[in-house]
């Protein structure tokens, strides 16, 4: 009699109405994460006398894909410098507010920078693969943080070039130089460096933009891939691109955000002016 | 109109190729020059080569131009110049690479702008000043601290080691300028601290333009003549220690030279093809590593 009563749920170990409910919502984007990597609170940025950001307030979303975007010299970049300190790098350049990431304050002088930006990694605007091997480039960051394990780094460098989509057209040439890749390669062997220290977070500054299209797909398919794992904060140039991939979407213009809400929405029907005029290619 | 402006056009031409004329022979000056002290040189070391013959004459370890019947082997002055070479580099080297990052990676603009206005005038010394430094400071610290004369392949290696450092700090210091920024953010952005990625990404990206420093620096050495002169020791025999005097094929040329006649003369002048030789061999390596450097645009 017992056996009658037991339940789908008892058999297969888990909510079998719950797997129902998961393929009827296949199509539709799973709803974003509401847990918050970085919240950015009233920043001002100065390079000497020059403000390149103005009262800047926005919160980045975790596993999800953020796209910076306006016109040149608005503060994009400059921005997504500040996630992982690179504008530490020039003397003049001074930051006011506050950054956190998962609450902890990143502009501190008690930071330790560089475990920040093993972190938040960053692949920037042109391919920089140093001129070692394909290898020796990705094994770089994990070295650096102490892994001497050649078994270890041989395993790791698999894993992170298979993320990348990069293992199938360099997996017999791991030991030759990484400058004798294409550009499009050179970029995906950047992004998969800077995975193999294993960041939370991955900023991309105009991470297509010396790139042909079929790279830049390529990259885009890429990035949307990696959101499942990681937190995406990328600069483009480039507003289809930012429609195709990003979830969340914020336009700048000198040095101030005017806007930042769901890209779908932005798009759609943007509530300012200027956010208008530069989507629609009235300027910038 | 026409008839008005040809004439003009006429006279700007001739200007050009009047310019022209002048630039190349300028251009031209200066390949004769190479080849005519080329010519020369070996119009009159070959023959002597010859008549001594090329065993005995490179491989022969006396060099007794006044003995009957004269010994010519050179091999105690070749040996003499490689040791002295290899000491300098190997104490210059190093030091001058070190220098070159920390002016290139390390120093403050203050700073920066000193040392290189040292190094600057440090090229720029006399080499004859150098053995002066070498005479009086340098060969009586070797004789103080072993109980010898001081003038020996020690003294001479210190010294060169010294004058070939203007020469490798300043081409190194191009080459590490000359590294993109972008590896340095590259390395940064793994989370490498500033040392990591000067020493594992930027300097090693660098390598070969500081490889050709130290070549050009073994060139600077292997030929230096008046300071090596000065606190070598200058004595033509195989050098069996470092603390005690040996000469190099410069200091050979050059205190033989104003008594040397017939063959011992053009012995001497033999000794010069050798030295052009190695020369040579040390500026064809200098422009395979220079062409083989790394092209940093990578896209």
């Amino acid at each position: 009699m017992m056996n009658q009563e037991i339940t789908m749920e008892e058999i297969l170990g888990h909510d079998v109405a719950r797997d129902f409910t998961d393929e009827a919502v296949l199509d539709i984007p799973a709803p974003l994460s509401d847990k918050i990597a970085f919240e950015i609170r009233d920043v001002d940025l100065f390079y000497g006398d020059f403000q390149a950001l103005k009262n800047v307030n926005m919160d980045i979303r975790q596993n999800a894909i953020t796209t910076f975007i306006g016109p040149s010299g608005c503060g994009k970049s400059t921005l997504l410098r500040c996630l992982n300190r690179m504008n530490d790098l020039i003397e003049s350049c001074r930051v006011e507010g506050t950054i956190s990431l998962y609450g902890e304050n990143i502009g501190g002088n008690n930071i330790d920078v560089n475990m920040l930006r093993k972190r938040v990694g960053m692949v920037f605007q042109k391919p920089n693969p140093f001129p070692m091997s394909i290898y020796d480039n990705i094994a770089y960051g994990p070295r650096t943080h102490g892994m001497r394990s050649r078994a270890k780094l041989d395993d790791l460098v698999e894993s992170v070039l298979r993320e990348a989509v990069l293992w199938d057209e360099v997996k017999d040439s791991l030991r030759k130089s990484a400058l004798a890749l294409s550009g499009g390669q050179q970029q995906r062997l950047c992004i998969a460096r800077a995975l193999a220290v294993r960041p939370d977070v991955l900023l991309l500054d105009e991470p297509t933009s010396a790139l042909d299209p079929i790279s830049t797909s390529k990259i885009e398919d890429l990035v949307m891939r990696l959101k499942s794992t990681y937190t995406i904060v990328m600069v483009t140039h480039n507003m289809q691109q930012a429609v195709r991939i990003s979830d969340e979407t914020a336009f700048f213009l000198l040095g101030e955000v005017i806007e930042m809400t769901d890209t779908k929405s932005l798009f759609a029907m943007p509530t300012d002016r200027r956010t208008e005029a530069y989507i629609t290619g009235r300027f910038g | 109109m026409n008839a008005i402006r040809k004439p003009q056009v006429r006279r700007v031409r001739i200007k050009e190729l009047l310019m022209k004329i002048i630039f190349l022979s300028a251009a031209l000056f200066s390949t004769a020059a190479v080849l005519i002290i080329c010519l020369f040189l070996f119009a009159r070391g070959i023959p002597a080569i010859n008549e001594i013959g090329w065993l005995n004459f490179l491989t022969g370890t006396r060099w007794k131009p006044s003995d009957v019947p004269p010994s010519f082997g050179i091999l105690p002055m070749i040996v003499g110049s490689v040791y002295a070479t290899g000491l300098a580099i190997a104490m210059g080297g190093p030091v001058g690479i070190l220098a070159a990052i920390f002016i290139s990676k390390f120093s403050p603009p203050k700073i920066r702008r000193f040392i290189n206005a040292a190094v600057g005038l440090m090229a720029g010394i006399p080499s004859v000043v150098y053995g002066y430094f070498g005479m009086v400071v340098i060969v009586p610290a070797i004789g103080n601290a072993f109980g010898v004369s001081g003038a020996s392949l020690l003294a001479a290696g210190i010294m060169l080691a010294i004058m070939i450092l203007p020469t490798i700090i300043q081409l190194s210091v191009s080459a590490i300028d000359a590294v993109p920024a972008t590896y340095y953010e590259g390395a940064l952005a793994v989370g490498a601290t500033h040392e990591q990625s000067v020493f594992r990404v930027v300097v090693p990206a660098a390598r070969s333009g500081v490889l050709s420093a130290i070549i050009l620096g073994v060139g600077r050495a292997i030929g230096e003549t008046m300071a090596v002169t000065m606190v070598i020791g200058n004595q033509a025999v195989m050098p069996d220690s470092l603390i005690h005097g040996a000469r190099t094929m410069t200091t050979n040329i050059i205190t033989e030279m104003g008594y040397a006649v017939d063959l011992h003369y053009d012995a001497l002048i033999a000794t010069g093809v050798v030295l052009f030789v190695f020369i040579l061999i040390i500026n064809f390596s200098f422009s395979i590593l220079k062409n083989r450097g790394i092209k940093y645009d990578g896209s």
